[in-house]
């Protein structure tokens, strides 16, 4: 039948027929004739400036634009975008980033000025943290988890407009990633796990790269399909700040003490067999875990299925000598990491979805058998802090930490009994962050401790000959050492609104009072 | 009372506080706060305060209490020691012991500091560190010179420097004096305790250490850093071979003594004494090390 005796109107039922209204048109089709050489360089998403692509954007006042934290302390990108932005003269934005960190402090300017009137974020440190501690902002922060962000941004709950994300490798169309399989020009981070869920859900997704690579740029972790504009610059963070080296093993004779007998707890925890996973974070305790886990591993013969989270070298020499078979990583900590996932075909890059969203049955959160976690602060009912210090002021990140303790089998606290002068064991934290009936084993230099929810683990543990005390017995212990400390006086200004992951809030932070 | 093991004295310097409020969680079977060679001389007396107070409300459990004063020809010496009878302290450690006059003179002071404060008399043990060549020529002598003495220990950096040499991996240049400890020690009924091993990241030359010491017979080695105290415990720790042969030696001990008979004998073989002393040593290791239950649970 030949295309202009088609009639839309005789089609049965058109109107239920989504999107069938109009006739082709031969006119309307435009072929041409570049290369995929010529396309690169004539036909891209790559934009001149910064400036240009936030007009392009849509950029308005009131709106919500996200960045990510794969960057951690040597991100540029943040500071770089606001001062434009800012420049530009775009006023009342909420910045929902995915972590903030100390090098973050230039947005207490913004903050001042009207540039920034809310903060979404897990986390944050040093000056910019302070600062809202003691009141810098009209409306509070909101802190949500990984996995409570991811689920947000899905649900549109937290609905982002602009995404400006930080790339170490793109090509002209917006395949970006963490590192480059073409060169080693430019800084890597690995994987780019909480940028994948921004650029997947955002309105407009901005690249923001030092290394523009051919294209396709292979293998991806942000498709090109979800990326509107490039701006090339001349660099995105300091090397030294992103592998920040927080990963190194620890000497600490403590740390490795702890991380010791969380090890031995974990071997007794009926989950250490064949094809178990875990997920071990890279505080000093938790990250000695994997050294001690992996002499236990060796000596039973036993390899795990896969490691999740938040990657380290050592994790990775695991998998690289056969004790993990898989790698699932939503942020690579260390330049090993990096590079393994940039060599090893079992070490894949997830999103922050994938990891660890409630919404979805599948998250790898919930597939964990293991999880090892560190805190500030652990009370007599298991609740957990990683976000307000001693002193009330925020000086951390949700990070994963909700999620994992209640999707993973067993969720294992690693901190020392006083940290100096301050108790980790207390009767009440600060800010609660992880529900305690999520909290099943603290491990301490001083004891072990498993919470009474979880017989069974009291009865494995004990059948094999694991000393237990409870948490009353190592609060006791704290107090006896460092004495009962004065409450933390607070203003009745709340500051922070600290989220569960599913998007319930379970506690807030007021301003702190300031000493007269 | 079983004996005291001493398989690891771990040293801590007693003018950090974090380290002297620590030091209980190791899993050590003494600790020796040092007030001698690594606290400054601007720091004596900040350092014999800081431990007097940590003795005083820490709890450091079943650990021997080892406090290493100052030589006792100083001022500050005198003054440790005036302070550490007083506190709770197991045993006065005293530096570089030449002859037995320096530990009669020790025993001496301690006994007057007791009578002066009513504490009953001899309470508080001694340990003397031999570390150099006069010293270890003395031994035999040092090691009877009073019955307050717990045992003798070998400071090796001071020695070698006495004997003008190094310390070697092998530690040849210090087997003479090894050797003449232990006799010394052994004489006199008491322990022997080797010297530190200063590079704590070299486990693999820490442990072929601790095995030559351990097979000459010493009790165990003095320690700087918790991260040497599980090499140690392991190699002291008797195989399950030693430990089974060991419990049926002494089941036919405790046989032969209950049929009231003088002879041992266990697979038709004869047991001597000596040999049921080494299972009971075995043993006692074996139940420190945490591989066989305490007799009481058995």
């Amino acid at each position: 039948m030949s295309m202009d005796k088609i009639d839309i109107k005789a089609i049965p039922y058109v109107n239920e027929l989504e999107g069938i209204h109009k006739r082709f048109d031969i006119c309307e089709v435009h072929k041409d004739y570049y290369t995929c050489l010529e396309r690169e360089e004539k036909e891209n998403k790559i934009v001149p400036s910064l400036d240009e692509a936030i007009r392009l954007s849509g950029l308005k006042d009131g709106m919500t634009i996200s960045f990510h934290h794969h960057f951690r302390n040597g991100d540029y990108v943040l500071n770089m975008v606001m001062d434009c932005i800012a420049r530009m003269g775009f006023k009342n934005l909420t910045v929902a980033a995915s972590s903030l960190n100390e090098c973050h402090s230039p947005l207490i300017e913004h903050i001042r000025n009207g540039v920034v009137r809310r903060i979404e974020t897990s986390g944050m440190r040093g000056k910019l943290a302070e600062a809202v501690s003691r009141g810098l902002m009209d409306v509070p922060v909101v802190f949500r988890s990984h996995g409570g962000r991811a689920a947000a941004i899905e649900t549109g709950v937290l609905k982002i407009d602009v995404a400006f994300l930080g790339a170490p490798s793109c090509d002209a169309f917006g395949n970006a990633n963490g590192y480059s399989r073409d060169n080693d020009n430019g800084v890597i981070c690995g994987s780019m796990g909480y940028a994948k869920t921004d650029a997947q859900y955002a309105c407009k997704v901005i690249i923001i790269t030092d290394n523009i690579v051919p294209f396709p740029n292979v293998p991806f972790g942000i498709p090109q399909s979800d990326v509107d504009y490039i701006v090339k610059v001349d660099a995105i963070g300091d090397p030294n700040g992103i592998m920040s080296g927080a990963t190194r093993f620890t000497k600490d004779p403590k740390e490795l003490m702890i991380a010791e007998t969380a090890a031995e707890v974990i071997e007794h925890s009926g989950r250490f067999r064949q094809d178990f996973s875990v997920q071990m974070g890279s505080g000093g305790a938790s990250l000695a875990v994997a050294h001690f886990l992996r002499e236990k591993m060796l000596k039973k013969n036993i390899k795990a299925r896969f490691a999740l989270g938040g990657i380290t070298g050592q994790i990775v020499a695991m998998h690289e000598e056969g004790l993990i078979k898989k790698i699932l990583d939503v942020q690579s900590f260390d330049l090993d990491a990096a590079k393994s996932l940039k060599n090893n075909r079992f070490h894949q890059q997830i999103s922050a979805s994938y990891y660890a969203s409630p919404n979805n049955e599948g998250t790898a959160v919930n597939q964990l058998d293991i999880v090892v976690l560190s805190a500030l602060e652990v009370d007599t009912d298991f609740n957990v802090n990683v976000l307000t210090g001693s002193d009330g002021v925020i000086r951390g990140a949700i990070g994963g930490h909700s999620d994992t303790a209640a999707g993973a089998s067993v969720s294992i606290i690693v901190c020392p009994l006083t940290r100096g002068r301050i108790p980790t064991i207390v009767d009440k934290v600060n800010t609660v962050v992880t529900p305690g009936n999520t909290v099943d084993i603290v491990v301490t230099d001083q004891g072990v401790v498993v919470n009474p929810l979880r017989k069974d683990l009291i009865d494995l543990l004990i059948k094999a000959g694991v000393s237990l005390c409870s948490i009353e017995d190592l609060k006791r212990k704290a107090s006896k050492i460092v004495g009962i400390e004065t409450p933390i006086e607070y203003t009745d200004k709340i500051v922070g609104v600290v989220t569960y992951r599913d998007g319930s809030v379970i506690d807030l932070i007021y301003q702190v009072k300031e000493n007269e | 009372m079983p004996e005291r093991l001493r398989r690891t004295m771990m040293f801590v310097p007693g003018n950090n506080p974090g380290m002297v409020e620590d030091a209980y969680i190791y899993n050590c079977d003494s600790i020796m706060f040092d007030l001698e060679d690594s606290v400054s001389v601007t720091e004596k007396d900040a350092a014999r305060a800081l431990v007097f107070q940590a003795l005083s409300t820490v709890d450091y459990g079943d650990k021997e209490i080892v406090v290493r004063v100052n030589a006792l020809d100083t001022p500050v010496g005198i003054e440790d020691l005036e302070a550490m009878v007083r506190s709770k302290v197991d045993v006065i450690r005293l530096p570089k012991t030449e002859r037995p006059e320096d530990v009669v003179f020790c025993d001496g002071e301690i006994t007057r500091i007791e009578k002066t404060i009513g504490k009953p008399l001899g309470t508080i043990g001694m340990m003397a560190a031999i570390e150099s060549a006069e010293g270890v020529l003395n031994a035999p002598q040092i090691a009877k010179a009073s019955r307050r003495l717990v045992g003798i220990a070998l400071g090796a950096e001071d020695y070698v420097t006495n004997l003008k040499t190094s310390r070697s991996p092998e530690g040849t240049e210090l087997l003479f004096a090894r050797c003449m400890i232990l006799q010394a020690a052994r004489a006199a009924g008491i322990a022997a305790l080797d010297t530190v091993y200063s590079n704590v990241n070299n486990e693999e030359g820490f442990r072929a250490e601790v095995s030559l010491i351990k097979q000459l017979g010493f009790d165990g080695k003095s320690i700087i850093n918790p991260r040497q105290i599980k090499p140690v415990i392991e190699i002291f720790t008797p195989t399950q071979k030693e430990i089974d042969r060991s419990l049926a030696i002494i089941e036919a001990s405790r046989e032969a003594q209950s049929k009231g008979s003088g002879v041992i004998s266990l697979n038709g073989k004869m047991v001597d004494r000596p040999i049921v002393l080494r299972a009971e040593r075995i043993l006692a290791l074996a139940r420190a090390a945490k591989v066989l239950p305490l007799e009481d649970e058995q």
